[in-house]
């Protein structure tokens, strides 16, 4: 009688603890925390990705990266702009009303000199309010994308940021942290509870969010941890400390494949990998070939892509983890197409040939600028490029250094030859035309100028056409193609690792996505 | 009355040098930081133009000479501002404030562990030289001295967190916040995750302090003042702890002062393989964003910490030892 007593109580007790921990609660990590919950003041992959599950655009994009509605239901397009209809009765977590006035707000503070969001808040010229629930974003002539513009920028409470005294971003000269660094109210579906920066962030679910009911997702509770060092990042999710790691090391995917109750997602990511070569200047920095610059010369050029071999590198380097390619924008991305996609082949003998007929029988020295910390194996695809071009006799001392100093280079236009990596986060290719293609784009360092490419990337920010626009688009990648001004290599694959319980619909972009995440 | 004399002139004299090598460790850290890379690229989208770019590096005056820059750093440090991390935007010195307990637990709990098992080992080693239980303690240390930190903790994480799961793998746990100090030593979940970081970093200090202490036994067993307390009868206790070791602790008292410092600047290493939130933590991922406000923070910080670690052996020297006092100046 006593024992079934004990038993029954016990039962009880076992079954209260059940209930507790019959919440979902998901614990995940990654390298770098998000660098501010202030969602203007940084435009960085993971800060952008933890800010979205507080805050909200008008426009998303689910784990297929297919536009969605969120804070808006519907737009429509005019040759002034696009007029937007706001989701009705929404709140943001202070249980204030989320209106057209905040959409202003947001769109300006977003524009904001300090915010670093105002390149891509640029595309709207201004915000006309035409009832509470309605908003016009006006622009300067027609744009064909501007919802794929706008998926960044997040809408913020225009009462809340007046009472906390964060109407702008905070600035690089402040000497105080600004309220919203470190407190959020967002509309999204999670409630930020705290937050220690590089420690621990946790979020609860938000049980008013519009979404509730309308998602996959169960999740109750998020508790985020970043871990830096990449092996004890894998030890938190091999001891089961952790249900989701965001980046595993290549090398270690096939042991977590390989442990009991954990699994690898991959997919390909929106970043392609591709090497630079200036063939704008007169004669090159760090070659022995004085007064002509053999990157002018297409054959040169013809034969450093012929030279590398992407499918070894694909192989030994990336132990099967890349896409080797022709273009240097991965598909996914508007302007992508399998006539340029393939790669350009390997073959030595052809490439040495053309050395030959360009005058470089003998080869040349020159230096590779590598970066050494931010792409999948950067400095061993480097490695690998330098003894693929030592067969056609090119000489490449490889300069691998870290990427706050690598990119500097690039910005200045100080390199001959040098590693970049691209992603789009507009997944259009006038991302790719204005900066890397385009002779005055920012990070354009090649030298590459051509009138017809330079002129497609104007024509396609106001071609409203979208067959027209396409053709144009295609127009300009076979140029490319032909012309060669880069070595493309190959598009990257994103990999996930996590346990059994939890399905983490794992998307290009690399964010984690709450709303569609299942734990069973 | 004549001792408090010297020893007054005696800290003067080093406080000025202590001056002397803040300025000079400043000055060295701050003209390398233009090696370390752009910050700027850091701080801004890739979609930021050069002229935004050029505009923030005028804000920030990147630009400017180094010497420039450095004038500047030390009068904003001499009132008291540490400027704004360019990573996180928030205060220097509160974040260098908010991530020190951490550090300073951790280097506590390795300390202790140094000392306690270093100093047990040391002597026992002395005393029975030829036993297989030294035999073995002295190879073993060999393993401590010779292996990388962070393999070392790695290694734990796979022994104790992921094949046995005693134990967490990283990251501070059961914090207690006691008058403004973050504490996790007031919970045995705070304790479960001390324990691998504070072996990790306590491994190279022990075997040091193993060794050394050792070493100073056996001398001092040989000389002539333990064979005549012997000869007087003494207990073997009193002999070995009080006569003996009290003779070698000298040169252990330096080396552990010293390498206070170096455990705090070790703790970087296993910071980062146990994600500790510390200084040494900070410190690291400061390096690769460039965050300059920070990384100078913490190397001024750094270099004072030794230099007032110096001064206390300096002075504990006069108390322990009676024959620097007599020398005098």
């Amino acid at each position: 009688m006593k024992i079934a007593k004990l038993l029954a109580t016990s039962l009880v007790a076992m079954t209260a603890a059940g209930a507790v921990s019959a919440e979902n609660v998901m614990r995940w990590t990654s390298q770098g925390d998000a660098l501010t919950m202030d969602p203007h003041s940084q435009n960085e992959g993971p800060t952008i990705a933890m800010n979205g599950q507080i805050y909200e655009s008008l426009v998303t994009r689910d784990a297929a990266l297919v536009l969605q509605p969120e804070l808006a239901e519907s737009w429509t397009s005019a040759p002034d702009g696009w007029t937007f209809n706001l989701r009705k009765g929404v709140k943001f977590h202070d249980g204030s009303d989320f209106t057209a006035e905040d959409v202003v707000f947001s769109f300006n503070r977003a524009m904001h000199e300090a915010s670093d969001f105002k390149e891509q808040a640029k595309n709207v010229a201004s915000v006309e309010v035409i009832d509470d629930y309605t908003v016009k974003l006006m622009t300067n002539g027609p744009n064909p994308i501007l919802p794929n513009q706008l998926t960044s920028i997040y809408m913020m409470d225009k009462g809340w940021s007046e009472a906390n005294n964060v109407v702008n971003p905070q600035d690089f000269k402040a000497n105080e942290e600004s309220f919203a660094v470190r407190n959020t109210n967002g509309t999204g579906p999670f409630i930020l509870e705290s937050r220690a920066p590089d420690e621990l962030t946790v979020l609860n679910k938000n049980p008013n969010w519009w979404g509730n009911g309308q998602f996959p997702g169960n999740l109750d509770r998020i508790e985020y941890r970043p871990i830096s060092n990449a092996a004890t990042r894998v030890a938190a999710l091999l001891s089961g400390e952790v249900d989701f790691v965001l980046d595993p090391p290549l090398q270690d995917l096939k042991r977590i494949e390989g442990a009991a109750g954990l699994q690898v997602k991959t997919v390909a990511q929106i970043r392609s990998i591709f090497f630079g070569m200036d063939q704008g200047v007169d004669e090159l920095r760090t070659s022995d070939v004085k007064g002509a610059n053999p990157f002018k010369d297409q054959r040169v050029r013809e034969a450093f892509n012929l030279a590398i071999d992407k499918k070894a590198i694909q192989r030994v380097v990336m132990e099967g983890l890349s896409f080797p390619t022709g273009m240097i924008t991965p598909p996914g991305v508007l302007g992508n197409t399998p006539e340029n996609d393939p790669s350009y082949g390997f073959d030595v003998n052809k490439a040495k040939e053309l050395m030959a007929a360009a005058g470089y029988g003998d080869g040349f020295q020159i230096q590779l600028d590598c970066p050494n910390n931010r792409y999948n194996n950067d400095e061993k695809i480097c490695q690998a490029a330098v003894a693929m071009l030592a067969k056609i006799g090119v000489k490449v001392n490889l300069d691998a250094i870290p990427k706050a100093q690598h990119f500097p280079k690039i910005q200045k236009r100080t390199s001959d030859f040098y590693m970049l990596g691209w992603g789009v986060p507009t997944l259009d290719s006038h991302y790719v035309f204005s900066y890397l293609l385009a002779s005055e784009g920012s990070w354009n360092a090649t030298g590459y100028n051509n009138a017809r490419v330079n002129e497609i990337t104007d024509l396609i920010t106001t071609e409203t056409d979208i067959e027209k626009r396409t053709a144009l688009i295609d127009e300009a990648w076979t140029l490319v193609r032909a012309e060669m001004p880069y070595v493309p290599i190959h598009h990257q694959v994103l990999a996930w690792g996590m346990t059994d319980k939890v399905d983490v619909p794992i998307a290009s972009d690399d964010a984690f996505r709450p709303r569609y995440t299942v734990m069973k | 009355m004549k001792v408090t004399q010297p020893m007054f002139f005696f800290i003067f004299r080093r406080l000025a040098q202590s001056v002397l090598v803040m300025a000079v460790v400043s000055a060295i850290s701050f003209s390398l930081f233009n090696f370390v890379g752009d910050p700027v690229n850091n701080m801004v989208g890739q979609d930021a133009t050069r002229e935004q770019r050029l505009e923030i590096r005028e804000q920030l005056g990147l630009d400017d000479p180094v010497l420039t820059q450095y004038t500047r750093f030390i009068g904003n440090v001499l009132r008291g501002d540490f400027g704004i991390s360019y990573r996180i935007k928030r205060p220097v010195s509160t974040l260098i404030l908010e991530r020190l307990p951490a550090t300073l637990e951790l280097v506590f709990v390795s300390a202790i562990i140094a000392l306690i098992v270093g100093i047990g080992l040391g002597v026992y080693t002395g005393i029975r030289r030829h036993s297989w239980i030294s035999r073995s303690v002295m190879a073993v240390s060999l393993i401590g001295v010779s292996l990388p930190t962070f393999i070392i903790g790695i290694a734990l994480i796979y022994l104790f967190a992921v094949h046995l799961r005693w134990l967490p793998s990283s990251g501070r746990s059961g914090v207690l916040e006691l008058g403004g100090w973050k504490t996790s030593l007031l919970s045995l979940e705070g304790w479960r995750a001390i324990v691998l970081p504070a072996i990790t970093l306590s491994l190279f200090q022990l075997t040091m302090i193993l060794r050394l202490v050792r070493a100073e036994m056996l001398e001092v067993m040989r000389s002539d003042y333990i064979k005549f307390a012997r000869a007087r009868g003494l207990s073997d206790r009193a002999i070995h702890f009080v006569h003996a070791l009290r003779n070698t602790l000298v040169p252990v008292i330096t080396v552990i002062g010293l390498n206070i410092g170096g455990l705090i600047a070790y703790s970087v290493i296993t910071e980062t393989v146990f994600q500790w939130p510390g200084t040494g933590l900070m410190f690291i991922q400061a390096v690769d964003f460039v965050d300059v406000p920070i990384m100078a923070a913490y190397l001024i910080f750094v270099a004072l910490l030794f230099v007032v670690i110096n001064l206390i052996v300096d002075i504990l020297y006069f108390v322990v030892d009676p024959r620097i006092r007599l020398g005098g100046t």
